[in-house]
């Protein structure tokens, strides 16, 4: 009896102390009867206190991660719905017009009171020595050299939104916010007329569109042909020697055709130049509040939409069509505006990439530190290290990546295969190819971690059954082992590809770039250019946020890039996850 | 190898064994085992008949099992595990220099306690002996799935679902299942370690059932707890205890009339 009535002697000491009252209650309860010894157990025996703290551990962790997505994905999403412009008349006459930002609250400090009159100390001190103050992005950086202006509230006289206030999404410089002053067509002036304007900056679009594509493609190949006819001079020099009668002969073959390539070249020059001196007869006149002028070529107006006179199937239709610019197009204005397509490329690519080095080499070490190395002092040695790796500083796998792979494997990959194109180097630089192979590092213990666990829940009764019908223990490892722990060898796939696709420092050293001139796969032989360096979603956020020479003007940018990387993230995750399940299914069965 | 030769527990006691025309299975001959320093088996003589079943039996731990297990080697996997003594095979000891282990493995089908399908259908799981032996051809592996299916007394539940996962099915199906892979490869000894001691009653009778049926194709020898089992299905019985063959015989003289008394005390339920 005393042995079920006396928990408390086994309990931890530093319950002991807390629980020594009960504990007397409880022997003296023992002795007048049954229903008071019940009423006074325990706490830890009838209740599962603990069970508080699990669900608080979880629920703080839930709220934390539920906080920072709703913070992320309202900001994200928030970021392309067009807002009204406000045109603010100053005290001083002065006027301003933007969107407004933010706003502030702040307490104005003694060298901003000293320029105020009266009237405007009277409003402060009746707020208590405050301030509210808003952020108008301005924009028409070509004219003000900012994008933002702070006015407080005691500067303000009034605040209206014109109805012909229009917000210009420009090809350079950034937005424009102000009004049509005049309309140049084919050369000829004509009054400024929405649909009229919407028409002819198609039209221009689509100019700018055909002078892109052939300077980018038409030019750009001809350019690589020239690249490749300059190499093949430098190689027949340095195969057969300066000036020898067979280098001579194919120098002078190359020269030949990179005569024929320049007259290619002035040809499609040409037709661009044609293009563009049209392009320059549709001209806008654009005027900001204050009536100073910009005059611009209709092709260099991306988008352009009256703010304050539009509903709401016009703003809808302005939001979706920057989502696709966003997500379709190249980036512009040092990356604060455009779109981010070779960032995702680059993202998808380097992790896809990067997948296809980590896969094979941590199942192979898994496999063999579990199936066939002796399990003894040394194994676990290498297994704690491998562990280990995990908590190395990315940065570092960065160095390692630049100096292994880049300078010392790159560099003799140039000196065997590439010496015409040196001192340039060709794969001894930070690309594609380095970053993901740098990465498959980073997260290959990751991989053989958990391939590793995935290899010893296979039961043995299974791999007796293969051995006892004869199989070899590879055939044994091929046919029912590997099989059965493919599920849990995918979820380490996953976790590397997430822990991947994230990954921004060490990348910074071996191949990401703020702004990469061609993808690493496009229509050039051999097509997948493994030596390029490339954009990634991550590095974006951080030149956008910290590098660019506004972060007020990127941090819409940064949001909706984020938002774009975690998605990206869950989706191929998702993907990854739904290919374990079908395979989880496949071998599984139901139970019935 | 300081192997010291045990005194021998009997004489060869084959004498009363019911003797198959054709011969000896398996003849093991003062056969020792070692898991480290301890001693699980200690001199067991004992020959198997062949086409017949022979049932092994004794208390937990008295190394029925691990006896079972060294006659295909899968007692290899173990580490520190030493033998000593012989266990022949048509004239070659199977722990003789230059033995193949696989072709050896080959030529004993093995049912273990527990189902152990692999993850695949239920097609593949039975000619998973042909498949990793090399054979691709369709025909041979439809025929031999059949054949086995049928040997089992599964063809009528799978016909229509062989290409369904085999985790799918019921424990006794499994066994069944287990036991059609056994014997795909058309071996000449069944090894069975106590087949049916994860099943309910009823798949226990229909594997005894089969083993009935599969009496005279096969050699099979059997671990089990179950002396009620044992004294159903074999023709001959060992009693094992504390790593000796204690007693081998008939089956009937087994139960009936055993010569010792730690026998007779076992199989009336007076120990163990």
């Amino acid at each position: 009896m005393t042995d079920i009535l006396d928990p408390h002697a086994t309990a931890s000491g530093a319950a002991a102390p807390a629980s020594t009252a009960a504990r007397d209650a409880v022997a003296g309860a023992a002795q007048r009867g049954k229903r008071v010894r019940m009423l006074s157990a325990d706490l830890s025996a009838v209740g599962e206190p603990s069970l508080w703290a699990f669900g608080g551990a979880l629920a703080l962790g839930v709220i934390l991660i539920a906080a920072f997505l709703a913070m992320v994905t309202w900001n994200g999403l928030v970021t392309f719905w067009p807002k009204p412009i406000a045109m603010v008349e100053l005290r001083d006459g002065t006027l301003l017009a933007g969107e407004p930002t933010r706003s502030s609250v702040y307490r104005p400090g003694e060298n901003v009171l000293a320029r105020l009159d009266e009237e405007q100390i009277a409003m402060i001190e009746a707020n208590g020595g405050f301030s509210e103050r808003v952020l108008y992005k301005t924009a028409n950086f070509d004219l003000y050299g900012d994008d933002f202006r702070w006015v407080s509230d005691f500067d303000k006289a009034a605040v209206t939104f014109p109805p012909d206030f229009h917000l210009f999404e420009r090809q350079q410089w950034g937005t424009f916010v102000g009004r049509v002053a005049g309309l140049t067509i084919g050369g000829e002036p004509q009054a400024f007329d929405h649909a009229l304007m919407q028409r002819e900056q198609s039209a221009a679009r689509r100019r700018f569109a055909e002078i892109r594509r052939l300077e980018r493609s038409v030019i750009g190949a001809i350019n690589q042909r020239m690249d490749r006819e300059r190499l093949a001079i430098r190689r027949a020099n340095l195969r057969f020697g300066e000036d020898s009668p067979r280098a001579l002969e194919q120098i002078a073959a190359s020269q030949a055709r990179i005569a024929e390539l320049e007259a290619e070249f002035a040809e499609v020059q040409g037709r661009v130049n044609a293009i563009r001196e049209n392009d320059r007869r549709y001209r806008v006149l654009l005027e900001e509040v204050n009536g100073r002028t910009v005059d611009t070529e209709l092709s260099q107006i991306v988008r352009f939409y009256a703010a304050n006179d539009i509903g709401f199937f016009d703003k809808l239709g302005i939001y979706f069509s920057r989502w696709w610019e966003f997500l379709s197009t190249e980036p512009r204005e040092a990356n604060t505006q455009g779109g981010v397509l070779p960032a995702i490329f680059g993202t998808v690519a380097m992790t896809l990439l990067m997948v296809v080095f980590v896969a094979p080499f941590g199942v192979i070490t898994a496999l063999y530190l579990r199936e066939y190395a002796a399990q003894g002092r040394l194994t676990s040695i290498v297994r704690i290290s491998v562990n280990n790796l995990a908590g190395v500083p990315s940065i570092v796998y960065g160095v390692f990546g630049l100096g292994f792979f880049a300078y010392t494997m790159g560099g003799s990959i140039d000196q065997l295969f590439f010496p015409e194109n040196l001192p340039n180097p060709t794969f001894g630089k930070g690309g594609i190819l380095w970053a993901s192979l740098t990465l498959a590092l980073l997260t290959v213990p990751v991989v053989i971690v958990a391939s590793e666990e995935a290899l010893a829940a296979v039961p043995r009764s299974m791999r007796e059954g293969s051995l006892a019908c004869g199989a070899s223990k590879w055939q044994t490892i091929r046919y029912v082992v590997l099989p059965k722990a493919l599920p849990g060898i995918m979820t380490g796939m996953i976790l590397a590809m997430a822990r991947g696709a994230g990954e921004v420092a060490p990348l910074m050293l071996v191949g990401v770039v703020k702004l990469a001139p061609a993808l690493p796969v496009d229509g050039f032989f051999p097509f997948l250019h493994l030596d390029r360096s490339f954009m990634h979603l991550g590095f974006h956020i951080f030149d956008v946020g910290f590098q660019s020479r506004n972060s007020e003007a990127g941090k819409p940018m940064v949001f909706v890039t984020t938002l774009l990387l975690l998605a990206l993230i869950v989706t191929m995750n998702a993907s990854a996850v739904t290919i374990r399940n079908r395979l989880k299914r496949k071998y599984a069965g139901g139970q019935f | 190898m300081n192997v010291v030769a045990p005194e021998r527990q009997f004489e060869p006691t084959s004498y009363h064994v019911k003797k198959s025309p054709e011969g000896a299975a398996l003849d093991i001959r003062n056969f020792n085992l070692w898991y480290g320093k301890s001693q699980a088996l200690h001199g067991i003589d004992m020959e198997v008949q062949k086409g017949e079943v022979t049932a092994l039996i004794g208390p937990s731990g008295c190394g029925k099992s691990t006896l079972l297990r060294c006659l295909n080697r899968m007692n290899d996997l173990i580490d520190d595990l030493r033998v000593s003594g012989e266990i022949m095979v048509d004239g070659f000891d199977i722990y003789g220099p230059g033995v193949d282990v696989i072709a050896l493995r080959k030529r004993m089908g093995m049912v273990f306690q527990k189902p152990n399908p692999f993850a695949m259908s239920i097609y593949d799981n039975v000619v998973y002996p042909l498949r990793v032996d090399g054979i691709t051809k369709k025909s041979i592996l439809d025929e031999t799935c059949e054949r086995a299916l049928r040997s089992a007394a599964l063809w009528d539940e799978a016909k229509d679902r062989l290409n369904e996962s085999a985790l799918g099915m019921s424990g006794g199906q499994q066994q069944r299942l287990c036991i059609a892979r056994g014997i795909a490869s058309d071996p000449e000894v069944l090894l069975m370690d106590e087949p049916c001691s994860a099943l309910d009653p009823i798949a226990t009778a229909k594997i005894e059932e089969l083993i009935h049926q599969l009496r005279g194709h096969y050699t099979i020898v059997i671990v089990t707890h179950n002396m009620q089992q044992a004294a159903r299905v074999s023709d001959n019985t060992g009693f094992m205890y504390l790593g000796r063959l204690i007693e081998y015989g008939a089956t009937e003289t087994i139960f009936s009339a055993p010569k010792k008394t730690q026998t007779l005390d076992y199989v009336t339920g007076r120990f163990g």
